[in-house]
């Protein structure tokens, strides 16, 4: 098991350094370093042998140091280059420019022609494996790379494309010309083909009666078969959530997403950045239904689990994408607590975190007067995915950018959904204080008259008042009403302590401090 | 000649399920939407995926059915349908004079206004009459808000969120006693409206301590 390769150890050559570490050395696409020959030709032999761990150890570790070493400012060697070492092999060479190119975007910026470059791979890679043709075995965390990277790059494409102003004639022929990359209906159709093809909704409710082995093996085949379509449909139905989310459809986005029950633990969890993604764009999508608990008790739970185990993803490439995403999850959190105070859902630890982050914002947030907007606003803006316009541009002169067009009417929308709202903290203020009152009195509190009043009650009831997915309504109140006649008798709703989950939890563990236990062989 | 048969014998519904990333299917959305508005049913879906489609390719919009669309979805409430359709809308359609009408209206009733929605509907009523049963949906958005909140309440309270007096008042009340077991209070004529768990929360079921088989089940190998 313990290969050691030539090019992690080895001191990196002369030649290396003078053709890719100088600032002003000149990019040889041709030039396969020695380190690079050995990274591709185990890596062929490894993924040709199924071996997951190799494989995942290679993606993670050597491929990260390498780039680090050689190819920090310039991308790795060309497929043709290194093809000759992997016996030209069709499959690997796909799968080599998948990450040649994501190195590209991640270090460099594409040009237009490598943005459609990287598309057309997808576009072979993805028909290899509908067209099952695939034997491999790979690494959980490689499939989701690449579907996160797909749609990444489709909502980076979209991006650029809607910044008409500066585009050069040559790139707008080329975009005129190049209509199919990356167009939203072929990115879309690829996405719902792998989910399709993969039968995974299938697999998912089969395992539910015990008839299929999905989650338990974290979507891997022990029995000589592919994991690659499988999972890659798997991990598609959290990139439709995604795309959903980047068009404003939270609704068809929360579709996508059911299949998988992500009140549990299951192959999306095993994989730190798909984990994460999910979380986010359901609690996003909630938020925006005005399902602020669902969305609390989600951000909740993936905050503590971050902030339990942060100190093992130090290492990972992903590192730095996790820790924005969990200061942008803690955002959302407390746009969520503002709007729907719901301290109780909330774990001390991930509270005393969002105290420290927005305690004074959320205070000022309360406020509901122009500062308070503004600090919506802000944390809206910090926090939301990179909404995009999917459709192409009309190439009619003059050319205008519409990059940030999606972003501002999501931000709109959402700004009038809080001021329709902020009545509703001043009356939740007076409702905590009473346990009854009546209307003309809390009228005069308010400044208002009582017909006013009522439409006051009657918001904090619509907006506290949540629609389910199954059409049922759902309190998200934790303080409640009703009134009868002209008194307002106030409920304070008590918090659901779940004892039965923590027994559970508590069983599994001391069986497992018990099978420790057992394993120490007294003298 | 065969596929427009073959299209033909799937339901709208199905191909919103089964291919709703097609440009193709954007003339069989439009006539659903308005095969909604005369038999009076609704499909919440179908009418995102044809926004969508509106979204991809804004060139084929037909704003007169986005109008239609929305007024489904004002009748839609209390479920966040308006909103869910305008974050799909681009804000310079929004800009326009039906659309800004359709959006006062959803804010009167997000934020409970009966009685100014009623006063800003009767000044579109050439936009709302062309879908049937629009009255009644939100009359019926009305009842549901009020019976969230009141356990009794007084008549002209009643009066001013559905939008009716005297005799047609009468009537609808009728038409709830018998149907939904209101009671109207003989010395006041106040009007109690039936139990449900916001408006006694002492019905509310305590579920928290349910727990689902399925997770006993993962210790069942430990108890075993």
């Amino acid at each position: 098991m313990t290969t050691t390769y030539d090019f992690e150890d080895a001191p990196t050559n002369y030649d290396d350094v003078q053709r890719q570490g100088g600032q002003d050395a000149v990019y040889d696409p041709n030039f396969v370093p020695d380190s690079v020959k050995s990274f591709v030709v185990h890596m062929y032999r490894h993924i040709r042998e199924k071996n997951v761990y190799e494989i995942h150890q290679m993606c993670e570790t050597s491929f990260q140091t390498l780039s680090e070493r050689l190819f920090k400012d310039t991308p790795w060697p060309s497929v043709e280059a290194i093809a000759p070492y992997v016996d030209n092999d069709h499959v690997f060479c796909l799968l080599y420019r998948e990450m040649w190119f994501r190195h590209l975007y991640a270090r460099l910026s594409p040009t237009l022609k490598q943005r459609i470059d990287s598309y057309d791979n997808y576009c072979s890679l993805f028909q290899v494996v509908l067209h099952g043709v695939v034997n491999m075995q790979l690494p959980n965390q490689w499939l989701w790379d690449m579907v996160d990277e797909f749609v990444y790059q489709f909502q980076s494409f979209c991006q650029y494309r809607a910044k008409m102003k500066n585009k050069t004639e040559q790139e707008i022929a080329l975009l005129k010309q190049n209509d199919k990359a990356w167009n939203v209906y072929g990115v879309l159709n690829f996405l719902q083909a792998l989910v399709e093809k993969s039968t995974i909704i299938q697999i998912l409710e089969q395992e539910k009666e015990g008839l299929e082995q999905f989650t338990a093996t974290d979507g891997y085949d022990y029995s000589g078969g592919s994991n690659v379509l499988k999972v890659l449909g798997y991990f598609s139905m959290v990139g439709l959530l995604r795309v959903h989310c980047l068009l404003g459809d939270y609704h068809t986005g929360l579709k996508w997403l059911q299949p998988i029950d992500i009140t549990q633990q299951g192959v999306y969890t095993s994989v730190i950045g798909c984990h994460i993604a999910t979380i986010y764009h359901y609690g996003f999508a909630n938020l925006m239904l005005r399902r602020y608990v669902d969305a609390v008790r989600e951000f909740n739970k993936i905050l503590l689990y971050i902030y339990k185990t942060k100190q093992y993803h130090q290492k990972s490439p992903q590192y730095e994408q996790l820790l924005k995403k969990n200061e942008q999850m803690y955002a959302l959190l407390a746009v969520c607590l503002s709007l729907c105070p719901q301290t109780k859902l909330v774990d001390e630890s991930v509270n005393s975190q969002l105290r420290e982050k927005y305690g004074e914002k959320m205070m000022r947030m309360q406020r509901y007067d122009d500062e308070a907007f503004g600090i919506y606003d802000e944390l809206f803006s910090y926090a939301c995915p990179k909404f995009i316009t999917p459709s192409a541009p009309s190439f009619e002169e003059p050319l205008v950018n519409y990059n940030q067009d999606a972003y501002r009417l999501q931000l709109k929308m959402f700004l009038y959904e809080v001021k329709q709202q902020q009545l509703l903290s001043g009356v939740r203020t007076f409702l905590k204080v009473y346990s009854s009152i009546s209307l003309a009195k809390l009228a005069n509190y308010m400044e208002v008259d009582e017909p006013t009043l009522r439409t006051i009650l009657l918001t904090y009831k619509h907006k506290t008042h949540s629609v389910g997915s199954d059409g049922k309504i759902i309190s998200n109140a934790d303080i409640d009403f009703y009134i009868n006649n002209d008194m307002i008798y106030v409920v304070e709703s008590k918090p659901a302590k779940r004892y039965g989950d923590f027994f559970l939890r508590q069983i599994a563990k001391l069986e497992g401090v018990i099978n420790d236990m057992d394993r120490i062989k007294l003298e | 000649m065969e596929s427009p048969k073959e299209q033909s014998s799937y339901t709208v519904e199905q191909l919103v399920a089964v291919n709703p990333f097609n440009p193709e299917i954007l003339p069989d959305l439009e006539n659903y939407v308005n095969e909604q508005v005369t038999s009076q049913t609704y499909s919440l879906d179908a009418n995102l995926c044809l926004l969508r489609l509106y979204q991809f390719e804004p060139e084929r919009m037909n704003t007169h059915v986005v109008a239609r669309i929305l007024i489904k979805a004002l009748m839609a409430m209390p479920s966040p349908d308006f909103s869910l359709c305008l974050f799909l809308i681009p804000e310079r359609v929004q800009m326009e004079e039906q659309f800004k009408s359709l959006i006062v209206l959803s804010h009167y009733l997000e934020t409970g206004r009966f009685q100014q929605f009623w006063d800003e509907a009767a000044k579109n009523r050439h936009i709302l009459e062309t879908v049937p049963g629009f009255e009644q949906a939100i009359q019926a958005y009305a009842t549901h808000l009020l019976s969230l909140s009141y356990q009794k309440l007084p008549r002209s309270v009643l009066a001013e969120a559905v939008n009716m007096d005297g005799a047609s008042l009468d009537k609808f009340i009728e038409h709830q006693l018998k149907n939904s077991g209101w009671i109207v209070e003989k010395e006041n004529g106040s009007i109690v409206l039936p139990q449900n768990e916001f408006n006694h929360p002492e019905l509310k079921k305590n579920t928290s301590e349910n727990v689902p088989l399925e997770h006993i089940a993962r210790i069942f190998p430990i108890l075993g």
